[in-house]
């Protein structure tokens, strides 16, 4: 293998926090654009690359060449594999759309920065999803987690609550992280290693109070940076305040990568122990998942705020992601991971189709601002309309697969009770879309004049919408990715 | 027995403070905590400083949870000072550092909204 191949997993991390560094130092907000493209676009590249060399394989990659229990570990395994791809896809295409709004929304010399802070966020993450090293998760945890705050306070360049938001996230981030810290330590405790590996085969021998102790701190932790649903609470705020572009970037991929964490604190990492990770799930998961499905989606039906009104919804969605993980088998996890990656591009295009209205019309997309927007802006709020069919599950589009593998694999382990709940919330759902869909195309525009729609803004609006029915109609690659993906974490391996 | 006194301090505060300087206060407590939690974890009963001698048998601490512990002080400096930033943007955008008189102009600020479009 050559040099370049052989350090994929590392470039697809230290690119974007090194280029970070020198975007944050250029006055030009045209070059910071265009580096920070750039360096997208390699990354994206770096991370199929990496995909497609490792395929159906698990890869360790040794930082600086110490070897993993004592060195830092990053593996490229199926879960991995399909979370580097959706970072890197839904990053690429928040980062062409987000040039026209960031200049709209963000004060002209905050945008270098702006862009520096975007491309920490995305290492963070990638970085999150590729360590294999509990403690070194923390770093890049905190890494993504503290430039996302800063994204989230330059809206407040349109909105002053923006600060508030940005705060809020902060105080209650900086807690889930500790949490997750904690339990680390009283892992390392009774183990002595943190490469998670190895964690995994010595937490059972080591069966006893700290380590029932520090799995629950671990998921605590997780849990809040995933926004599960009673310590949600940071997410709408930060959500709806944020620049346009950062909701977009944050939605489609920041929580993700929080509940893959999730997900491998309880499958890999726990995966000797499953009597106590099967009282978490069963009594704490499952049922925080049905409550987050029907609050998010209340919450949302009475919501006139756009961009908060899909934030309730992303609590709900994050409801049913974590509880397919919850159920815990193959099949539900693998219906977990496939509508993570749905969800990304369906979260991503509705934030993204709300941003553009929102910046076109000069001030906050919500029902009134928005009436008769469906024959003034055909093109954005057409794609708004696909992303939001595919966020109810219509067939033909992604949202449907994503639901009938989880109601197919509810099914199969007789979760009759689960299975109606997870029908019902989505019908609920139907509400808060059908007054959206009222408002915007049922009503006749109160000027009546026709907006001239940017094909900057659209574009990548577009780009998700025709992704949303493509893996609607061809959904094997998704699937393929996601059953390897579950496969990596229950099998502890492969 | 510090380190759980001096959690449920911090978590407290962070809770219960209007202010938000204090609630920085607060976190800084809550992660300070964490930092004795790691250093005590490290210790050894008659325990040295790692640093080896092979002349002398001695019990030597576990430097380990020291050096993470380092990185985790990094990371909480950072933190602190990313939320003294915004509590200083706070206040010029607000007037005020008190959480429940940011809510109140807050409201004003969602009813102008309102009545602005309305």
């Amino acid at each position: 293998m050559s040099i370049i191949t052989y350090n994929l997993p590392a470039l697809v991390v230290a690119l974007p926090l090194l280029m970070a560094a020198v975007i944050a130092l250029i006055p030009s907000r045209r070059v910071a654009w265009v580096l920070t493209l750039m360096t997208v676009i390699s990354v994206t590249f770096a991370a199929y690359g990496n995909a497609l060399m490792t395929i159906g394989a698990s890869v360790s990659y040794e930082l600086g060449g110490w070897p993993p229990p004592w060195g830092i570990e990053f593996i490229t395994d199926g879960a991995s594999r399909v979370m580097a791809i959706i970072i890197a896809s839904l990053s690429l295409v928040s980062t062409l759309y987000a040039k026209p709004l960031i200049e709209k929304e963000i004060h002209l010399d905050d945008i270098p920065r702006t862009y520096a802070a975007w491309l920490l966020t995305i290492g963070g993450m990638m970085g999150l999803v590729m360590t294999a090293d509990a403690f070194n998760l923390f770093v890049f945890l905190e890494i993504s987690s503290l430039s996302a705050v800063t994204l989230v306070a330059m809206g407040a360049g349109v909105d002053r609550r923006a600060l508030m938001a940005a705060f809020n996230y902060l105080i209650i981030g900086a807690i889930g992280a500790t949490f997750y810290v904690i339990g680390v330590g009283f892992c390392y405790a009774v183990t002595g290693t943190l490469n998670m590996a190895d964690l995994a085969t010595r937490l059972p021998e080591a069966t006893s109070a700290p380590v029932v102790v520090g799995l629950a701190f671990m998921a605590t932790g997780m849990m809040v940076k995933a926004a599960a649903f009673p310590v949600h609470m940071w997410l709408p705020a930060a959500y709806s305040y944020a620049p346009s572009a950062v909701s977009s970037l944050l939605s489609a991929v920041a929580t993700k990568a929080a509940i893959y964490v999730l997900a491998r604190i309880l499958f890999t990492v726990f995966g000797g122990l499953e009597d106590v990770t099967g009282l978490i799930m069963t009594w704490v998961l499952i049922p925080l998942s049905i409550l987050a499905m029907f609050a998010g989606t209340i919450l949302a039906i009475f919501e006139h705020d756009l961009k908060k009104m899909l934030a309730q919804s992303s609590i709900a969605q994050i409801g049913y992601i974590t509880l397919a993980l919850g159920i815990g088998t193959t099949a539900t996890v693998t219906a977990g991971f496939i509508h993570m990656v749905n969800h990304a591009m369906i979260k991503g295009g509705l934030f993204m189709a709300v941003g553009a209205l929102a910046v076109t019309l000069g001030r906050r997309a919500n029902l009134a601002s928005i009436t008769g927007l469906g024959r003034a802006m055909p093109i954005t709020t057409s794609a708004l309309l696909v992303c939001g069919f595919s966020l109810i599950g219509l067939p033909l589009t992604a949202g449907f697969i994503s639901k009938i593998y989880l109601i197919s694999a509810l099914l199969d382990e007789g979760q009759g009770v689960i299975t109606a709940l997870v029908l019902l919330s989505s019908a609920l759902s139907v509400v808060y879309l059908w007054k959206m869909i009222e408002v915007m195309w049922m009503r006749p525009a109160p000027e009546g004049t026709k907006i001239q729609e940017n094909p900057w803004m659209y574009g990548p609006v577009w780009v998700l919408a025709v992704a949303n029915i493509i893996f609607g109609v061809y959904a094997t690659p998704v699937v393929a990715l996601a059953r390897d993906a579950a496969m990596a974490l229950m099998g502890g391996g492969a | 027995m510090i380190v759980v006194i001096l959690m449920m301090v911090g978590l407290y505060m962070v809770m219960s403070r209007f202010n938000l300087v204090k609630k920085l206060i607060g976190l800084t407590i809550f992660q300070t905590s964490l930092f004795l939690l790691y250093i005590s974890l490290g210790r050894i009963d008659e325990g040295t400083a790692p640093i080896i001698d092979a002349s002398k048998d001695y019990a030597y601490s576990n430097p380990l949870p020291h050096v993470l512990i380092l990185t985790a002080i990094v990371v909480g400096v950072a933190t602190t000072a990313l939320g003294l930033a915004l509590v200083l943007r706070i206040n010029d955008a607000f007037g005020t550092i008190e959480e429940d008189e940011v809510l109140l102009e807050k409201r004003r600020d969602y009813s102008q909204h309102k009545g602005g479009e309305g």
